[in-house]
């Protein structure tokens, strides 16, 4: 096992035993992005001279004899939808390609304040809008498994680092599923948190009222070390939840006995290819063999979920793009007739298509005429498909499903066809649209691509979801294997 | 049926300005997007409530006193022109 393939807290134990210093972790990790980089693609920018700074603090305390947290000196990587301070941050657009945040998002403070180490900025779907990371305006990252294959979106970034061993941990931000479904895609844990459970300060805004940060890890355990340290209320965020974030460390117990769990049928049901079904059905026979509760439900909306989601996402996309109008920051086009066609120049040769397209219908759908018929009954909607997650979470503690109905599909397979590729996030976006925890692990193999599983919780319910993920992890191997790059 | 007509209205009301080629593709692709949401009017939704959001929010007040907040300079480090202390942009009136 090399030093880039230990987990979040193997290193921690190396740190803190004096084996190893964080300069020298730091170092390995920059050696090797260094080594896989040209073929992965996971950063936008390296912060390597911040993050040795950083190390070398973290290793005087370890000296010295203090006492440090979990991530004093891991390397930690961060997507570039989240602002930090000094560091450029792009969104992935060329609308943002020279922005340098003038504040941190609430995460990196809270990062910095847990002596976490930032690698770099890393790679997305421009905006968060895609599911396979080639919306990007600047690279393809590739996904370390094949890279022929795409390593899903919009936080692809983020999963491909986090797999490839050039970071131990990364942030990214799940607004239909682009956590969950590169790390499905990737084969590592990633987690949407309870709406309102991290703050969202510092994240550019895409779809304000589904957006949220969470972890990308290599086990269920660092998932829950970062989720404890990004956690918590923030008063520069108003829907920020005011609750007390618990030791998520204390759920990690390889035991589901008596748990019941739900598998929501319309989840399994059409579009899902028999192989990703095959593994989610071994997943539910291993519950039940460990004293679980498994049995089949319903979630009777899902079939709405999506259009749902492709009305309300776009529309707050298109009221939140509004600010990029090349006068405070970002892109301003040359050669301008007068301040509207400044405004009309800037936008249209900042901003890629998929980004176009959802201001288009998110425009469309809030316009004089359409308004009632579009997003008002998509709000309505999205009432009924909460209301049937609240029912089946009176008859079970959480919910199973695949993260993704395919394993990882190929360069170039979904682009034409934007409907398509919305698909890729039918089992993610419900999860959004209610607001509820979501997980995606590991859970097989398709040929060499991995397989995710999803589970759903009940609000602010992360440890049940964590507990259930860790009991699977202890009794699995999938979360072992390593990509050959 | 959304018309190139009406894609140049939204366009507009956007702040967009889309070649031919781009209103021919988004006329389609936005046809094919909106035909997928006609589903959502088999629902009833006559007595269901909007839901804009899903945790309940109320108003959050704080003292009014002055807190921290970003260096002019900082605030527009990032602005692509600029003059002394404001931000510059072509004439509008």
């Amino acid at each position: 096992m090399q030093l880039h393939q230990l987990t979040a807290h193997e290193m921690h134990d190396l740190l803190i035993n004096k084996e190893l210093s964080s300069e020298e972790l730091n170092n390995h990790i920059f050696d090797r992005i260094e080594a896989v980089e040209d073929k992965i693609k996971a950063y936008l920018t390296l912060t390597k001279e911040g993050a040795l700074e950083r190390a070398r603090s973290v290793d005087g305390q370890i000296q010295s004899g203090e006492r440090i947290g979990p991530l004093a000196g891991i390397p930690v990587a961060v997507k570039d939808n989240i602002c930090t301070k000094g560091i450029r941050t792009t969104a992935g657009s060329k609308i943002l390609s020279n922005f340098i945040p003038p504040y941190n998002a609430t995460v990196v403070e809270k990062l910095a304040a847990a002596g976490a180490t930032i690698v770099g900025k890393t790679n997305l779907d421009e905006f968060a809008m895609g599911s396979s990371t080639e919306n990007s305006a600047f690279i393809a990252t590739k996904n370390p498994w094949d890279t022929g294959c795409v390593p899903g979106g919009s936080s692809g970034g983020s999963a491909a680092a986090v797999c490839a061993g050039e970071a131990a941990l990364a942030l990214g931000s799940d607004t239909g599923g682009s956590i969950r479904q590169p790390a499905s895609f990737c084969g590592v844990v990633g987690m949407k948190p309870t709406y309102g459970a991290v703050s969202r300060y510092g994240l550019i805004a895409f779809a304000s009222s589904l957006d949220q940060i969470g972890p990308f890890a290599r086990d269920v355990t660092d998932c829950a070390l970062l989720l404890g340290v990004i956690s918590g209320h923030d008063p520069r965020d108003s829907t920020s939840a005011g609750y007390k974030v618990p030791d998520y460390t204390t759920f990690l117990n390889n035991n589901v006995r008596g748990l019941k769990i739900g598998v929501p049928e319309e989840f399994m049901a059409q579009g899902i290819s028999p192989e990703v079904r095959a593994a989610v059905e071994r997943a539910m026979s291993l519950y039940e063999s460990l004293g679980a509760a498994v049995e089949y439900t319903t979630l009777p909306h899902t079939e709405y979920a999506l259009p749902t989601y492709y009305i309300i996402a776009p529309a707050e996309a298109s009221s939140n793009l509004a600010r990029y109008d090349g006068v405070r920051y970002g892109f301003r086009a040359a050669e301008v007739a007068d301040v509207v066609d400044m405004f009309m120049k800037s936008r249209s040769q900042g901003f890629g298509p998929e980004v176009k397209r959802r201001i288009m219908l998110g425009t469309y759908a809030l316009s004089a005429g359409y308004y009632d018929a579009y997003y008002l009954k998509a709000l309505k909607v999205r009432t009924l498909i909460k209301q049937d997650f609240d029912r089946a979470f009176e008859k079970y503690d959480l919910l199973l499903s695949p993260t993704s109905p395919t394993p990882a599909f190929r360069f170039g397979d979904k682009v034409d066809d934007p409907f398509q590729m919305y698909l890729s996030d039918i089992c993610t976006i419900s999860v959004n649209l209610a607001g509820i925890p979501g997980i995606s692990l590991p859970c097989g193999f398709v040929g060499q691509m991995p397989v995710g599983l999803q589970l759903m919780g009940k609000y602010f319910d992360e440890g049940t979801l964590l507990r259930a993920a860790y009991t699977f992890e202890q009794n699995t191997d999938y979360h072992k294997e390593f990509p050959k790059i | 049926m959304i018309t190139e007509k009406d894609v140049d209205h939204v366009a507009l009301l956007a702040r967009l300005e889309l070649t031919g080629e781009d209103k021919e593709m988004f006329t389609r692709q936005l046809n094919d997007i909106l035909e997928h949401f006609q589903s959502l009017q088999r629902l009833d939704t006559e007595k269901v409530q909007p839901t804009a959001h899903v945790l309940p929010l109320k108003n959050i007040y704080r003292e009014d006193r002055v807190g921290e907040h970003i260096p002019r300079d900082d605030a527009l480090a990032n602005c692509p022109d600029r003059v002394d202390n404001y931000f510059k942009v072509p004439k509008i009136v």
